[in-house]
């Protein structure tokens, strides 16, 4: 883990209330490694009433031109002002934080058939699942994006996840893809899917597990519990396991739903 | 430099990591460099395991934040048997913070830890605000805090720092009976009991509803107190309260205290201490002086 001043390079709005930031390194050589559904702690200058780093997931990562690509929806001041940077402004990030998603090497045996994910977002929670699809491809598997969201315009970076693999998405006024939530999806009836992971709000993540759960597919997701330190030192972000209270931050984010106390 | 003495202990700079805020001080091993630390607290230590209390335990507020984690850990055993051994060799003061709901608990821990032979110290907490039984409940009343004090005495045999809480009318009453009661050193304060409501949803943040407020929003009430205690006791005084840079802890020494212990500025520059010492020293620099023991108002 580092503390590292990195430089804005690109900051566009993906929509009305998110936007990307893509982030250097000023030498590709210092930026740490990713693994997929890693987090960073990004410090909040200029604001008294904001004390804390604001956790945020790894949407990309570029070993070659140093950057790291984030996503950030603006929901209050901290975000407000990241969302406020503007290119060549220096962000300050403590990186790479916590567990990522568990990748096929330590769950399936390449030599089977090919190793089919479904990968289930909704909202700004589709951040980590980009990164976690490309190294799944580049591993040999086939992932599924599922993209959840409330209308067509809250869809985030469409375009990136359809380059990256096949992209399915469900949205609640049916305005593009399936009319309904993710759950809803009739990609689950009619595939079978090896494991699913997904990122999102908290009742979309629920769901999600349970439907994993009825069919007997793993599923990880990827929790958001409110951090201080990052680091597993303030015992602040804590979620109730079957193992008792384990910090989001340094045990996940990411945790095998069967860990959890949601059903 | 002259190293700093308090009681037994030595410490070659007056930086301390606050309990709680520093894991085991392994959480941070990317970060500092322990031999530039004049020791590290580590996370409250009770008889049991204690599971803490419920999410959410965090609420940020102006320049502070509330936590209300309730002294989660999994007890001295696990303590020495698990951590201890990957801890005791670091290069710097390891103490451990100890707490209880009862004053046998506090005595059991500390004579544990008193059987360990690389903590040189242990800083009792009688003053935590997010514990039901006992923690807090001790260290406001002068008479509750001797008496804790008084038995962990005649049990320990090293430094004893006792941790005292700022939810006190008469801070000063508390530090003179805990000092007459044998402690080798007092350090304050420990977290400022408050409350935060979410407006929107019509409910208190916390869990517990209340919890102990730090950050730079406590430093003046801390400073305040450190100053108080300091001029009426005769054994060092660790001060501590939303430290977040060198020139706050030079704060700290000009208002009486020996040494700092740097807490909530560790969850946003995990190198922070690292930074407090560079800045401390370069202020003795600046103000030609040879020793922190020439660190005092004019």
């Amino acid at each position: 883990m580092k503390v590292l001043d990195l430089v804005v390079k690109e900051s566009v709005a993906v929509s009305a209330s998110t936007v990307r930031l893509v982030l250097a390194a000023s030498d590709a050589s210092v930026l740490p490694a990713v693994h997929p559904g890693q987090f960073v702690e990004v410090r909040i200058d200029e604001t008294p009433d904001v004390l804390l780093r604001r956790p945020i997931s790894i949407h990309d990562w570029c070993p070659s031109s140093g950057t790291i690509v984030l996503l950030v929806q603006r929901v209050g001041k901290g975000t407000t002002w990241l969302c406020s940077r503007r290119e060549g402004d220096v962000v300050n990030v403590v990186m790479p934080l916590g567990n990522g998603f568990s990748l096929p090497s330590s769950i399936f045996n390449p030599s089977s058939s090919a190793f089919r994910p479904l990968l289930v977002g909704g909202g700004v929670g589709v951040a980590p699942l980009l990164l976690l699809g490309k190294e799944l491809t580049r591993m040999g598997a086939e992932p599924t994006f599922l993209l959840g969201a409330r209308t067509e315009n809250d869809l985030l970076c469409l375009t990136r996840f359809e380059q990256a693999g096949r992209t399915l998405v469900s949205t609640e006024n049916g305005g593009a893809g399936e009319k309904g939530l993710v759950t809803q999806h009739s990609v689950l009836e009619k595939e079978h899917f090896d494991f699913i992971y997904t990122c999102g709000p908290l009742p979309m993540m629920k769901a999600v597990a349970r439907v994993a759960r009825t069919k007997g597919i793993p599923c990880e997701a990827s929790l958001e519990n409110r951090m201080a330190c990052g680091l597993g030192a303030c015992l602040c972000c804590v979620e109730d396991t079957v193992d008792g209270n384990v910090c989001v931050c340094k045990e996940g984010p990411v945790f095998s739903t069967e860990r959890l106390k949601w059903f | 430099m002259t190293p700093i003495r308090i009681g037994n202990l030595v410490l070659r700079n007056p930086v301390l990591t606050a309990s709680g805020t520093f894991g085991y001080g392994t959480e941070y091993a990317d970060f500092v460099d322990f031999n530039r630390l004049g020791g590290i607290i580590v996370k409250g230590t009770t008889l049991y395991h204690r599971e803490g209390n419920p999410y959410p335990r965090m609420a940020e507020t102006p320049s502070g934040m509330l936590n209300a984690v309730g002294l989660q850990n999994k007890g001295v055993e696990h303590f020495a048997n698990e951590i201890y051994p990957s801890i005791c060799n670091l290069p710097t003061n390891v103490i451990v913070n100890v707490s209880g709901s009862t004053i046998d608990d506090y005595v059991a821990v500390a004579e544990r830890i008193d059987s360990l032979d690389r903590i040189p110290a242990i800083e009792l907490n009688i003053s935590c605000p997010n514990v039901k039984q006992g923690g807090m409940a001790f260290g406001v009343t002068a008479e509750g805090a001797a008496s804790v004090v008084r038995e962990v005495r005649a049990a320990y045999h090293k430094t004893l720092i006792v941790k005292l809480s700022p939810n006190v009318t008469d801070i000063v009453s508390i530090a003179r009976a805990v000092e007459d009661a044998g402690a080798d050193s007092v350090s304050l304060i420990n977290t400022l009991l408050g409350m935060a409501i979410d407006a929107e949803k019509r409910r208190p943040v916390l869990s517990t509803i209340t919890g102990g407020l730090s950050g730079p929003a406590v430093k003046p009430i801390a400073l305040r107190m450190v100053w108080q205690v300091a001029h009426a006791v005769h054994i060092p005084v660790v001060g501590l309260g939303g430290i977040m840079s060198g020139t706050d802890a030079i704060e700290f020494l000009l208002a009486g205290a020996k040494a700092v212990e740097v807490g909530t500025a560790n969850f946003i520059d995990p190198a922070v201490t690292m930074h407090i010492v560079d800045e401390m020293e370069d202020y003795l620099r600046r103000h030609g002086m040879n020793g922190w023991d020439e660190v005092t108002m004019l």
